[in-house]
C-alpha cells in the first residue's frame, strides 16, 4: 500500500516527555547528593559547618557568598516547578480518571500500577513542602548550619514538615529512577525482566536507605535544637576558630 | 482433592431492555485439568444457557476469550482452574464495549487503533504480485514473527492504567505493532512517518511505564522492550 501518512506532528509531545525525564533525573540524583550534604551533621558539627560554607564559597574567597546557594536554589526551584508542571499532565484530570485508576489498581493487585499511585501523592505533597523549605533556603541562605539550621527544625517547628518531606521525597526519588531507566530501557541488556527486578531491589534499597539516613540526620537536629533553644538564633563557630579566638 | 468451585460472573445483556448490569453466582465441581474455558461451557450446557462468552481456538492463539479473571485480565482458555482460588470472580474487560455478559467487541478497538497507527507496510512503490519477493534475513524474519505473534487479546490495553484513564491512549498493542512495521524492510515509512502516528500523549509518551501490559502478556512479548524502543526513536525523532 502506498505512502497515507500526511500530517505534521507538535515535536512538543517528545520535548515535554525528554525533559520530565531529564529534570527527574536531576533532581532525584541531586536529592540524594544532597542528603549526603545534610547528613554530614552526623560527622558533627564542624563538618556539617565546613560543607555549608563551602557551598558559599568560603574555601575559594575567604569570604562566605551566600547569594551562592540562592542562585543554585534558584535553579532547583526552577526545576521542580518544571518538572511538576510536565507531570501534572500525567495525573488524573477529574473524577472519573481518578475513580478509573483507584478501581483498576484496586483490581489488579500490581506492584508497578500501585507505586505509580504512590509517586502521585507523594508529588502532590512536594509541590507544598518542598515550596515551604526552598523558599526559606531562597530567601535566608546565611543560615544554614549546625545551630541555625537545627533552630529552623526544633525551635521554629520545621520538624514535621522535614519529616514529611524526607519519606515524600525518598520514595518519589528512588520509584522515579527506576521508571526512568524502564522507560528508557536503560541497563538493558540481555534480559529486560531480570534488570527490572533487580532495579526494583535496587530501588527498595536506595529509599531505606536513605530513610535511615534521613530519619538518623533530622533525630542529630532535633537533638542539636533542643540543646541550642535557650540560645536560638546564635551561629555555629567551628572549633578551631574557637580555639584561635 | 476435588474442589466446589464458586463462580461469580457478571451478567448483562445490553440489548435487552430487561437487563440490568448484576453478578451472578454458579457452583461446580473442578475436574482434572480444567481450564476457565471448560469450566465456562460447562456452566452454560447446564446452569446458564444465555451466558454470553467468545473463544474461538480453545489454544491461547485467537485471543478471544479474555476476560478479567479475579481482577487481572488473561485468556480463559490458557487458565487452569487449579491455579485459581476456590471463589472465582469473572468480568468482561473494561476500555472494550459489551456485547453481553463476557463478551466484548475487542476486534472493533483493535480496528479502530490499526486504523489510526496505519498498521500496513507502506510503500512509495506499486507493489508487482508476480515478482519474487526480496529475500529477508532469517534473524530478522525471526524478530518480526516474534513481534507479530500479538493476539490482540486486549489483556494489555486492560492492565494499562493510562489506557483505563485515558480512552484515546494506544497500549502497548498499538506501540509494539509500531515497532514490528519499523523493524520491516518493506516498509518505507521513516522515523518521522512514525512520529506522526505515534508521537504524543496517546501514542508512546502517554505510556508511564507501569508495566501491566508486559506482566500479564499471554504471548509473553517484549512489550517493556519495545515500548522503551520506540519511546528512544520517537523522541529524538520529534526533537
Amino acid at each position: 500500500m502506498k505512502m497515507m501518512i500526511t500530517k505534521h506532528p507538535s515535536a512538543w509531545p517528545a520535548r515535554f516527555d525528554l525533559m520530565q525525564s531529564a529534570t527527574g533525573l536531576f533532581l532525584a540524583l541531586f536529592m540524594w547528593l544532597h542528603m549526603f550534604f545534610v547528613s554530614s551533621i552526623l560527622l558533627g558539627k564542624d563538618a556539617m559547618w565546613t560543607v555549608a560554607r563551602f557551598f558559599e564559597g568560603y574555601f575559594f574567597f575567604g569570604t562566605n557568598f551566600p547569594l551562592l546557594v540562592s542562585g543554585f536554589v534558584a535553579l532547583i526551584f526552577s526545576l521542580i516547578i518544571i518538572h511538576s508542571a510536565l507531570a501534572l499532565r500525567k495525573f488524573p484530570a477529574n473524577w472519573k480518571q481518578y475513580s478509573r485508576f483507584w478501581q483498576h489498581m484496586r483490581s489488579m493487585r500490581h506492584a508497578d500500577t500501585t507505586l505509580w499511585l504512590v509517586q502521585v501523592v507523594t508529588g502532590f505533597i512536594m509541590f507544598f513542602l518542598a515550596s515551604v523549605h526552598l523558599y526559606v533556603m531562597l530567601s535566608r541562605p546565611e543560615l544554614i548550619g549546625p545551630y541555625a539550621s537545627a533552630d529552623r527544625v526544633w525551635s521554629l517547628r520545621m520538624w514535621p514538615l522535614y519529616l514529611l518531606l524526607l519519606f515524600a521525597v525518598e520514595l518519589h526519588g528512588a520509584v522515579g529512577l527506576y521508571r526512568l531507566a524502564i522507560k528508557w530501557g536503560w541497563f538493558d541488556r540481555g534480559d529486560p525482566q531480570s534488570t527490572r527486578r533487580r532495579l526494583k531491589t535496587a530501588k527498595w534499597i536506595m529509599s531505606i536507605f536513605f530513610l535511615v539516613l534521613g530519619l538518623a540526620t533530622l533525630a542529630a537536629y532535633i537533638k542539636i535544637g533542643i540543646d541550642h533553644s535557650a540560645n536560638v538564633g546564635e551561629l555555629y563557630t567551628p572549633s578551631w576558630m574557637e580555639v584561635q579566638q | 482433592m476435588k474442589r466446589t468451585l464458586n463462580f461469580n460472573i457478571f451478567r448483562y445483556n445490553p440489548q435487552d431492555p430487561a437487563s440490568h448490569p448484576h453478578m451472578e453466582a454458579y457452583t461446580l465441581q473442578e475436574t482434572a485439568g480444567m481450564t476457565l474455558f471448560i469450566a465456562l461451557n460447562q456452566i452454560r450446557e447446564l446452569q446458564a444457557p444465555s451466558l454470553a462468552f467468545d473463544f474461538v481456538c480453545r489454544a491461547g492463539v485467537c485471543g478471544s476469550c479474555s476476560m478479567l479473571i479475579n481482577g487481572r485480565p488473561r485468556l480463559a482458555c490458557r487458565t487452569l482452574t487449579e491455579s485459581l482460588p476456590d471463589t472465582i470472580t469473572l468480568l468482561p474487560l473494561p476500555t472494550f464495549e459489551l456485547i453481553a455478559d463476557l463478551s466484548v467487541n475487542s476486534g472493533k478497538w483493535m480496528r479502530a487503533m490499526s486504523e489510526r497507527l496505519e498498521t500496513w507496510v507502506h510503500s512509495v512503490e506499486e507493489t508487482d504480485l508476480d515478482r519474487i519477493e526480496l529475500p529477508m534475513d532469517p534473524d530478522l524474519a525471526e524478530h518480526i514473527y516474534e513481534l507479530d505473534r500479538c493476539i490482540e487479546c486486549g489483556c494489555c490495553v486492560t492492565a494499562c492504567g493510562t489506557a483505563q484513564m485515558r480512552e484515546d491512549f494506544i497500549g502497548a498493542v498499538g506501540i509494539n505493532k509500531i515497532a514490528r512495521f519499523k523493524a520491516d524492510p518493506r516498509d518505507q515509512r521513516n522515523d518521522q512517518d512514525y512520529y506522526a502516528v505515534v508521537g504524543d500523549d496517546d501514542g508512546v509518551f502517554g505510556c508511564m511505564s507501569l508495566l501491566g501490559c508486559q506482566d500479564v502478556c499471554p504471548k509473553e512479548l517484549s512489550l517493556q522492550t519495545q515500548i522503551a524502543y520506540i519511546r528512544r526513536k520517537m523522541a529524538f525523532a520529534g526533537l
